[in-house]
C-alpha cells in the first residue's frame, strides 16, 4: 500500500516560517485596504485577501500541497458545492 | 518507508492500540485490515467539510443580509474594534504556525519541543478567548446583547449585524474551546508515547482541525470589523 | 471472481458472541445493521401508526378523533419519524452497512467504531423525538418553517435537537462509507467493477456529508432565535423568512436522494439477479448515481415557486428541476433494457422492484408538473403534493426497504421465507398503496390543501376511498414484516446463494461468519457475470 503521505515528506521549518510571515503580511494589506477607501470594492478586497490567506492555510499548514491529489479534488468538490449554493441562493437575492 | 508487500499481512500492526486508535480496528486480527493514514486523514478531511459547511452556511446568511442591508451592515462594522480584531487575528495566525510547528517537532522525534509548542498554542487560544470575553462584555455594557430592547432600537440591519455577529463569533469560540480540549488530549498522548513520530495521525488531525477554526476566523475577521 | 473457501468451522456473526452486552459494544458492521434494522422498524411502524391515525381522521369532513390542533401535531410527528426515523438512514444503515464492506470484498467498514456511534446518535435522535411526544408534540410540520417555528408554544426544541443530532449520525455513516469505498477496496476492484449498490452508496454518502451540516445550523439558529431571540429569519427583527426555506431546502432536498439512490441501488442489484444479466449500460448507470447526486443539490427551490422570491430564481430552479430528471431516466431505461431478453424469474425482491419503477415512474412524472412554475402555482401545497411524494419516498424507496428485506434476508439470516406470503403482502401493499394516494392526486388537482384536518364535502370520496387504501396497504405492510419475523424464527434454512446472484456477498456463507473474508479475495471481473453453463441456483422449496 502506498504509505507516501506528508509524514514521509517532511516540510522545512523556514516554510512554516515564511506562510506565517505571509500571513501577517496579508492581515495587514486587509486591514491596510479598509483605509484604502474602496467603498463597493472593499468587501471583495476582503474576501480576496481572505481567499489567499486560506490557501496558504490549507496547502502549507494543513499540507495539502503535500497530499495525495484526491484531497485535493474532494476539496474542489466541496468549494464547488458550496459555490453553487450561494450563487443559486442569488439567484434569489439579486433579483428581488 | 512502507513495503506494500508485507504491509497487507502484517497482521502484528493491526493489533496494537494505537492502531486501533487509526483505523478503529478491533483489538483481535481482522484480514485485511492494516493501519492506513490516508483513510483515517480522508476520514478527518470529511469531517472537516462538515465544519466548514457549518461555517459556511452562516456566512451564507452573512452574504444575504450583507445585500439587503448594506449601509446599516457597514454602520454595525464601525462599532466593533479594529485593533482588537486584528491583534485577535494574529494571535490566531501565529497559534496556527505553533500548531505546525509542533508536529513538525514530532515528526523530528523531539517530544519535549513538541509539546511545549502545544502548550504555547493553548496559550495563544486562551488569549484570544480573553480577548473576545472582553470585546462581548464592552457590547453587553452598551446594551448590544442578544435579545435586547437597545437592539431592537436600532435599524433592523444593525440588529441582524449584531445576531450575526454574536451567533458566529460565539460558534466560533465554541469551537476554540474544543480546540483547546483536543490539543490537551493530543498532549498527553504524545507525552504518553502513544502518537510517536511512526504514528502522528492524532497530533496531526489535532493540527488540521486547529487550523480550521484558523481559517474560518480569517473570513470572519474582514468581514464583520473591516466593512465600514 | 473465484470465491475463497469459506472456513465452515467459524460461527456465524449471530452466533459469534452472545448477550446483549456483545450486541450493545459491537463494532461489526453486519451486527450494526441488524441493530438498525431492529431499531428503524419499531419507529416505522409507530410511524405507519400515526399515518393510520392522519387517515381515519381525514375520512370524513369535520373532526373524527382529532382536533384540528392535535392533527397538526400527529402529521408533524409523522413526518419526522417517517423522514428522520425511516427513509434517511433506512437502506444505508441497514444494507449498506451490512452489505457494503462484502461487495468490495473487505472484512469491514474504515471505522467500525464511529460506526457503532452513528447507531447510538440514531437511538438518540430517536429518544428525543419520542419525549417530544410525550410532551405532546409540536404542531410545526416537519419542515419548521418559520416564523411559526419560532412563535409556537408547543416543544420545537426536542423535535429539533432529534434531527440534529439524526443529522450526525447519517453524516458519521457517509464519512465511513466514502472512507471505506476509497482505501478498502479488494485488491482487483476497481471503481468500475464495484457492483451499483455501492455506486448509489458512495454517491449517497457526498450528499450526506455535504448537505446535512446546512440543515444543522438552520435548525439551530431557530433555537437560537427561541431562547436567545436574535431574529435572523424574524421579519420583525430584519429577518427573512424566505431564507430559511433556501437553506432547510438546500438539506431536505439532496435529502430526497440521500433517500431514493441507495433504493436505485438496490434495483440493480435485484434486477441484474433476476434477469440474470448485467445491467446493460452500467457506466451510465453508475455515472447516473453521481448526476443525481451533483444536480439533485441544484434543485431544491423548486419547493419554494410560491413563497416570494425572484423570478429569476423561479425560472432558473424550474429549469434544473427539468434536468435531474434526466439520469433517472437513464436508470430506468437502463433496467428495462436489461430485462430485454434476460431469463427473468419473478421472486418477491424482482416483485418489488418491478413496483419501484411503477411507482416511483408516477411519482416522477407528476414531479415534472410540480416543476413547473405555472402549474405549480395551482398544485403547491395541495394534496397533489403529498400524493407526489409518498409515490417517490414510498413508492420509490420504502418499496426498495423491503425489497432489500426480501433480497438480503437469506444471507442476513440463513433462513428463507414463505414466498406466498410475500407475494399476497405485495400485492395488497401495491394495490392498497395506489387506492391510498392516487385519489389525492385528484383531490388536490380540485383544490384539497394538504396537511387540513377538515374539508368540504365534495372532496369526501377521495379522502374515504384513500383511507380505505390505507388499511389495504398497511395491512400488506404487517404481511410483509410478520412474515419475515416468522422466518427468523422457523424460516427454512438456506444456501449461500438461493437467487443465484454474482456479487460478492453470494460467495460467503448464510449468515456469514463475522470475518467474512478469510483472505481478501482477488477480484478479476465485473459485478454481474453469470456462467452460462453452469445450471441455475439452487431451488429452495417452496413453503
Amino acid at each position: 500500500m502506498d504509505q507516501n503521505t506528508a509524514e514521509h515528506h517532511i516540510v522545512p521549518i523556514r516554510v512554516y516560517v515564511w506562510v506565517w510571515v505571509g500571513l501577517i503580511a496579508l492581515t495587514g494589506v486587509t486591514v491596510g485596504a479598509k483605509y484604502a477607501d474602496l467603498n463597493h470594492m472593499a468587501i471583495f478586497a476582503a474576501i480576496l485577501i481572505a481567499t489567499v490567506k486560506s490557501t496558504l492555510v490549507l496547502l502549507y499548514f494543513m499540507h495539502i500541497r503535500f497530499e495525495k491529489p484526491i484531497f485535493t479534488v474532494m476539496i474542489l468538490v466541496l468549494l464547488l458545492t458550496y459555490g453553487i449554493f450561494i450563487g443559486l441562493t442569488f439567484t434569489d437575492y439579486s433579483y428581488r | 518507508m512502507s513495503d506494500k508487500g508485507t504491509a497487507r499481512n502484517d497482521a502484528s500492526r493491526a493489533e496494537g492500540a494505537d492502531a486501533s486508535s487509526a483505523t478503529g480496528a478491533d483489538s483481535h486480527h481482522v484480514p485485511g485490515v492494516v493501519y492506513d493514514p490516508v483513510a483515517v486523514k480522508i476520514g478527518m478531511w470529511l469531517f472537516l467539510f462538515t465544519e466548514l459547511l457549518l461555517f459556511g452556511t452562516l456566512f451564507i446568511v452573512y452574504g444575504v443580509y450583507l445585500h439587503d442591508f448594506n449601509w446599516q451592515f457597514r454602520l454595525g462594522s464601525a462599532a466593533l474594534s479594529i485593533p482588537i480584531g486584528t491583534v485577535n487575528t494574529v494571535i490566531l495566525l501565529t497559534s496556527s504556525l505553533t500548531m505546525a510547528l509542533s508536529i513538525a517537532a514530532l515528526q523530528r522525534a523531539d517530544k519535549k519541543r513538541s509539546i511545549g509548542l502545544m502548550w504555547i498554542t493553548i496559550l495563544f487560544a486562551l488569549a484570544f478567548l480573553v480577548i473576545k470575553s472582553f470585546e462581548w462584555a464592552g457590547k453587553f455594557e452598551h446594551g448590544v446583547y442578544p435579545g435586547s430592547d437597545h437592539l431592537l432600537e436600532l435599524t433592523k440591519g444593525e440588529n441582524v449585524f449584531y445576531g450575526l455577529y454574536f451567533t458566529m463569533t460565539g460558534l466560533h469560540a465554541l469551537h476554540v474551546i474544543i480546540g483547546i480540549g483536543l490539543i490537551l488530549f493530543a498532549m498527553k498522548r504524545v507525552a504518553g508515547e502513544r502518537t510517536t513520530p511512526e504514528r502522528p495521525l492524532l497530533l496531526e488531525n489535532t493540527g488540521l482541525y486547529w487550523h480550521l477554526v484558523d481559517l474560518i476566523w480569517i473570513f470572519l475577521f474582514p468581514l464583520f470589523y473591516l466593512i465600514s | 471472481m473465484e470465491p475463497k473457501p469459506i472456513d465452515n468451522a467459524a460461527p456465524d456473526y449471530i452466533h459469534a458472541e452472545k448477550g446483549l452486552r456483545s450486541w450493545l459494544t459491537t463494532t461489526d458492521h453486519k451486527r450494526i445493521g441488524l441493530l438498525y434494522l431492529g431499531s428503524i422498524l419499531v419507529f416505522f411502524l409507530f410511524a405507519v401508526g400515526l399515518g393510520l391515525l392522519i387517515r381515519l381522521e381525514l375520512f370524513a369532513p369535520g373532526e373524527q378523533i382529532m382536533t384540528n390542533d392535535g392533527y397538526n401535531r400527529v402529521i408533524t410527528l409523522h413526518g419526522i419519524a417517517m423522514i428522520f426515523l425511516f427513509i434517511i438512514p433506512g437502506i444505508p444503515a441497514v444494507f449498506g452497512n451490512f452489505l457494503l464492506p462484502i461487495q468490495i470484498g473487505a472484512n469491514d467498514v474504515m471505522f467500525p467504531r464511529l460506526n457503532l456511534m452513528s447507531w447510538y446518535f440514531y437511538i438518540g435522535g430517536g429518544i428525543f423525538a419520542l419525549c417530544s411526544v410525550i410532551i405532546g408534540g409540536v404542531d410545526t410540520g416537519w419542515t419548521f418553517y418559520i416564523p411559526y417555528s419560532s412563535d409556537t408554544s408547543t416543544n420545537v426544541f426536542l423535535p429539533i435537537m432529534a434531527a440534529f443530532i439524526l443529522g450526525w449520525s447519517s453524516i458519521l455513516t457517509g464519512l465511513n462509507f466514502i472512507a471505506t469505498v476509497h482505501r478498502m477496496r479488494a485488491p482487483g476492484m476497481k471503481w468500475f467493477r464495484m457492483p451499483l449498490f455501492v455506486w448509489s452508496l458512495y454517491a449517497t454518502a457526498w450528499i450526506q456529508i455535504l448537505a446535512t451540516p446546512v440543515v444543522g445550523i438552520t435548525l439551530i439558529l431557530i433555537l437560537l432565535e427561541r431562547m436567545l431571540g436574535i431574529g435572523i429569519f424574524d421579519p420583525g427583527q430584519g429577518g427573512d423568512p424566505i431564507l430559511f426555506q433556501h437553506l432547510f431546502w438546500i438539506y431536505s432536498h439532496p435529502a430526497v436522494y440521500i433517500m431514493v439512490l441507495p433504493a436505485m441501488g438496490v434495483v440493480s442489484e435485484v434486477i441484474s439477479v433476476f434477469c440474470r444479466k448485467v445491467i446493460f449500460g452500467y457506466k451510465f448507470v453508475a455515472y447516473s448515481s453521481l448526476a443525481i447526486a451533483g444536480i439533485g443539490s441544484l434543485v431544491w427551490a423548486h419547493h419554494m415557486f410560491t413563497s416570494g422570491m425572484a423570478d429569476v430564481a423561479r425560472v432558473v430552479f424550474s429549469l434544473l428541476t427539468f434536468i435531474v430528471a434526466i439520469p433517472s431516466a437513464v436508470k430506468v431505461f437502463n433496467w428495462l433494457a436489461t430485462m430485454y431478453k434476460g431469463s427473468i424469474r419473478v421472486e418477491p425482491p424482482f416483485l418489488f422492484a418491478l413496483a419501484f419503477i411503477f411507482l416511483f415512474s408516477i411519482g416522477g412524472f407528476t414531479g415534472l408538473l410540480q416543476g413547473a412554475l405555472s402549474t405549480d402555482i395551482h398544485l403547491h401545497d395541495t394534496a397533489f403534493i403529498v400524493a407526489h411524494f409518498h409515490y417517490t419516498m414510498l413508492g420509490g424507496g420504502g418499496v426498495m426497504f423491503f425489497a432489500a428485506m426480501y433480497h438480503w434476508f437469506p444471507k442476513m439470516f440463513g433462513r428463507m421465507y414463505n414466498k406466498k406470503v410475500a407475494v399476497t403482502g405485495w400485492a395488497l401493499f401495491f394495490v392498497g398503496f395506489n387506492c391510498l394516494y392516487f385519489p389525492l392526486f385528484l383531490a388536490g388537482l380540485f383544490g384539497m390543501p394538504r396537511r387540513y384536518a377538515d374539508y368540504l364535502p365534495e372532496y369526501t370520496v377521495y379522502h374515504r376511498t384513500s383511507t380505505i387504501g390505507s388499511w389495504i396497504m398497511v395491512t400488506g405492510i404487517l404481511l410483509l414484516v410478520g412474515n419475515l419475523l416468522h422466518a427468523f424464527f422457523k424460516g427454512r434454512k438456506a444456501e449461500a446463494n438461493p437467487w443465484g446472484g454474482s456479487t460478492l456477498e453470494w460467495t460467503i456463507a448464510s449468515p456469514p461468519p463475522t470475518h467474512q473474508f478469510a483472505e481478501i479475495p482477488e477480484i478479476t471481473g465485473g459485478p454481474y457475470e453469470y456462467p452460462d453453463e453452469v445450471e441455475g441456483p439452487d431451488e429452495v422449496k417452496d413453503e
